[in-house]
């Protein structure tokens, strides 16, 4: 490990030979490198992303036209004539969620921005542990692996939701998925668990241990803010799902019961073991899980915090509450888990305190808004596809935010609770929130990944048919949430309540295809600018973080100078300063001391 | 950069706020909206869901014009000179930490009530029906003419539950075999049958009717064809049902009844 903050140990690229042998399997392969590992993890996740978009197009398929046949994919999966059995549709919405989730938002938010952006917008020249860094890459391997073979196992891969609610996933005999495909799931699981763990104690180390000199915390970018809280959230949360899922693996295999009382009788299989509690999974789960939805989501925040700065050409509207924020966030986020199981059988007692927690949790989040409109206010803004998608999660979030306030309510909760009001609500925040701050930081650091910048004009029209289309999808679910339309059924049309709702169903899965199909746009653009891309320079956006400081794309220890860092990451349009930024690394001046000495 | 491209992606944004709005407001007259509730504490469920809703509609409509209005007025393209350099305000941080934190609060606690009322405040009395989930149905149990569960006279029934109207009605819900849920849309009641647990769940129905049955927690491929209905009837009516399916019970299964069998694994 090398402390970057001594200036002798520091590797210069001209001066020290680079430590690793330059062939192509340690370079791109088995890479100690936090920049090739961040895009191992990006284009992995992004195959992945592409998987669990399909996973969710055959979802909706289902739920506006049930039992029709289905294009394409029908004659793969060999169903019958074509069209879905129930028991696939179950698998295959409970495994566009675990894709996502697992597969997808996770890590690419750790593992592909956290591994390429901390190094470089902390000034040090790699992580503290890169041996450890390149394992939690290949520790996704195993998962990949199991996650993707449970489709081919018997049973078709596991079917009792992204929760794995015992004792549907602990009785074989209760689902088709509930064989090897829910081993492998809770095999997966772990895999990925200890990749962001290992990824995790990487992270807090490097950033407390390696920043650049000047680099106080309190001159930290927000990507890093919310990266540093975030890996602290996975350290904390991420043992109790570990152990969760190893208990739920003993009741499969070895025979214990911590899930499944005395005498459970599923499909006339009856339980030999029993003493256990299937709520008991629940809290478990959600101890994690619910922290993991901040961990899913704070690093965007982060990253949609740079951009709009960048492009508003303006300091971030109150840093210090900004921080305090996500720290509170992250603090809340240990104890609402609760309110995931207001009509789940736990005390209602216990129900109103994890509402009243749940409730103050809306409030770091609407100070984060607000002073993301204060950021943007009395601004010069450049409307760029990067600049855009921070925006439109923004936008997106107060929707996503606003709609958490119904579910926290819990007598409201009753009524909308399994509803398609939550997956209005998720999608919003999730894909509607993150999957746009995850685009907007691809269009933004691309220049920095790969030397070269992304077409702006698909870029826009990238953007906008995304924009559209999403709010076609997800924004009508709420209504149909507001009907009490369930989630998670194959076909709810034979109820006299939701018999109405078909038509409403098919508009918003033609809006989902197109969805879909406008991301054929963003990888053409992505893979014809990594090679024919306008070629950028070090600071395409004229921004003031370490990292626009490097060469585009930087070489094997980073900096070819030791960045030394003389103020915050967001000094715009100061005055007295000719250019509109200030860099971290820019020696104080003249102009800049007077206006220090005028503050 | 030009202008025009800076109006077209604020009017985009613009439309989130329209179009939002616009949605909410068509969706009741398309039918896509709260079900007729026909119990007596679903009325203050319902005037949550509203009161929820236009806070919340004020908060999103601001917001998101304001953001609109932000993207108007600082285009680069428009503005004149450098952005306001500013980093913040102590006045308005207080303010906007202060407000939304008391409204929580309040939202918090004014809510407690209605659902105290739902899920604490069980009327004492014994359970009207017993209602046993499994894989994929719902078996009733009425207590029979000697108003006790678990005697020799029950009635056995499937997906099939009648209510009399005006009367406080407990439920005793249990599960067989995995996680359901059992959800009344119409009664804007929704409570989980746990295996190995018995949970109370209670209501009181105002008017007469047939109302859907349905299972809101995913309890195998089966989940969505889990249906059940439910008879909202007047006392004379209800009685006479229960006798009617009491001597149909008495006819068709004199012994061995494999619901009683069910009925004894708890």
């Amino acid at each position: 490990m090398s402390i970057a903050t001594s200036p002798s140990t520091v590797h210069h690229e001209s001066a020290a030979p680079a430590p690793h042998p330059a062939g192509f399997l340690s370079t791109y392969v088995f890479s100690k490198d936090h920049k090739v590992i961040g895009l191992q993890f990006l284009f992995s996740t992004l195959v992945w992303f592409l998987i669990g978009g399909l996973l969710a197009l055959a979802v909706r398929w289902q739920i506006a036209w049930p039992w029709s046949d289905v294009p394409v994919l029908g004659k793969l999966f060999a169903q019958e004539g074509g069209q879905m059995a129930p028991e696939f549709y179950t698998m295959l919405f409970t495994m566009h969620a675990t894709v996502m989730i697992f597969l997808v938002i996770i890590p690419i938010l750790a593992g592909a921005f956290g591994n390429f952006l901390i190094p470089l917008m902390i000034g040090a020249d790699d992580m503290a542990f890169p041996t450890l860094n390149m394992l939690s890459y290949w520790f996704m391997w195993p998962a990949f692996i199991a996650f993707g073979a449970s489709f081919f196992v018997e049973g078709g891969a596991a079917s009792s939701g992204w929760t794995s609610y015992p004792t549907l996933s602990t009785n074989v005999a209760s689902s088709p998925g509930s064989g090897w495909g829910q081993t492998l799931w809770l095999i997966g699981l772990t895999m990925v668990g200890v990749s962001s763990m290992l990824g995790s104690v990487n992270y807090m180390t490097t950033i407390i241990l390696m920043r650049a000199p000047g680099m106080t915390m309190f001159r930290l970018p927000m990507t890093i803010w919310a990266m540093f809280i975030t890996a602290v959230l996975q350290a904390f949360a991420l043992p109790v799902l570990t152990a969760a899922g190893f208990m739920q693996l003993a009741d499969r295999t070895l025979g214990t019961g911590f899930f499944s009382p005395e005498g459970n009788i599923v499909n006339n299989w009856m339980q030999a073991t029993g003493g256990g509690q299937p709520l008991l999974w629940q809290h478990l789960f959600w101890f994690y899980s619910h922290p993991a939805v901040y961990i899913m989501i704070l690093p965007a925040m982060g990253m949609v915090s740079d951009i709009l700065t960048t492009f508003a050409r303006k300091p971030l509207f109150g840093y210090r509450p900004m921080v305090y924020s996500i720290a509170g966030i992250a603090g809340l986020g240990f104890i609402v888990w609760g309110h995931h199981m207001f009509i789940s059988g736990m005390n209602p007692a216990l129900g109103i305190t994890f509402m009243v927690s749940t409730m103050m949790i809306a409030l770091p989040s609407a100070v984060k808004t607000f002073n993301w409109l204060g950021t943007i206010w009395g601004g010069r803004i450049q409307f760029t596809t990067a600049m855009l998608f921070a925006l439109s999660f923004v936008s997106m979030f107060i929707i996503g935010g606003l709609s958490g306030i119904f579910m926290a309510a819990t007598p409201v909760d009753i009524f909308i609770h399994d509803t398609y009001f939550i997956v209005a609500h998720f999608h919003y925040v999730l894909f509607a929130g993150t999957a746009m701050g995850v685009f907007a930081g691809i269009y933004y650091w691309f220049p920095k990944m790969f030397g070269r910048t992304m077409n702006e004009f698909w870029g826009k029209v990238h953007f906008f048919l995304t924009f559209l289309f999403m709010n076609g999808t997800f924004f009508t679910m709420h209504i149909l949430g507001a009907v009490g339309f369930p989630r998670r059924l194959a076909d709810a049309y034979h109820y006299e309540t939701f018999h109405h709702l078909q038509p409403l169903n098919a508009f918003m899965t033609w809006c989902a295809i197109g969805m879909v199909a406008t991301q054929i746009i963003f990888a053409a653009n992505f893979f014809w600018s990594m090679f024919f891309g306008p070629v950028a320079g070090r600071n395409p956006w004229h921004s003031n973080t370490l990292e626009w400081t490097a060469p585009s794309p930087p070489g094997h220890g980073n900096f070819d100078f030791q960045p030394v860092v003389h103020r915050g990451p967001y000094e715009y349009s100061v005055p007295g300063v000719e250019k509109d930024h200030l860099m971290q690394t820019d020696p104080p001046n003249a102009a800049a001391a007077a206006l220090a000495a005028a503050h | 950069m030009n202008r025009l491209t800076g109006i077209f992606w604020s009017l985009l944004f613009l439309a989130v706020p329209v179009l939002g709005v616009a949605t909410f407001a068509v969706a009741p007259a398309l039918d896509v909206w709260l079900p007729k509730d026909v119990s007596t504490h679903g009325a203050a469920i319902d005037g949550l869901f509203y009161f929820i809703l236009a806070l919340t509609g004020v908060v999103f409509v601001a917001t998101e014009v304001m953001l609109f209005w932000f993207l108007w007025k600082y285009d680069a393209a428009k503005a004149a000179g450098p952005a306001t350099y500013i980093h913040g305000s102590h006045t308005l941080e207080v303010v906007w930490t202060i407000i939304p934190a008391a409204t929580l609060l309040f939202l918090a606690i004014y809510q407690m009530n209605t659902w105290a009322d739902v899920k604490m405040r069980r009327p004492s009395m014994a359970p009207s029906v017993e209602v046993v989930a499994r894989q994929f149905e719902w078996r009733l149990r009425y207590p029979g003419r000697d108003g006790t569960l678990g005697t020799g006279d029950d009635l056995f029934l499937v997906n099939d539950l009648h209510v009399p109207v005006d009367e406080d009605f407990l439920v005793q819900l249990k599960s067989m075999d995995v996680l359901h849920s059992f959800f009344l849309p119409n009664l804007r009641i929704k409570q989980d049958a746990v295996p190995g647990m018995k949970i109370p769940v209670w209501f009181k129905a105002k008017e007469t009717g047939q109302f859907d049955i349905v299972c809101a927690e995913l309890c195998g491929w089966g989940h969505y064809k889990m249906k059940g209905r439910v008879t909202v009837e007047s006392r004379e009516n209800f009685d006479r049902w229960l006798e009617a399916q009491y001597a149909r019970q008495e006819a068709t299964q004199p012994e061995a009844d494999p619901s009683t069998a069910v009925a004894r694994t708890e």
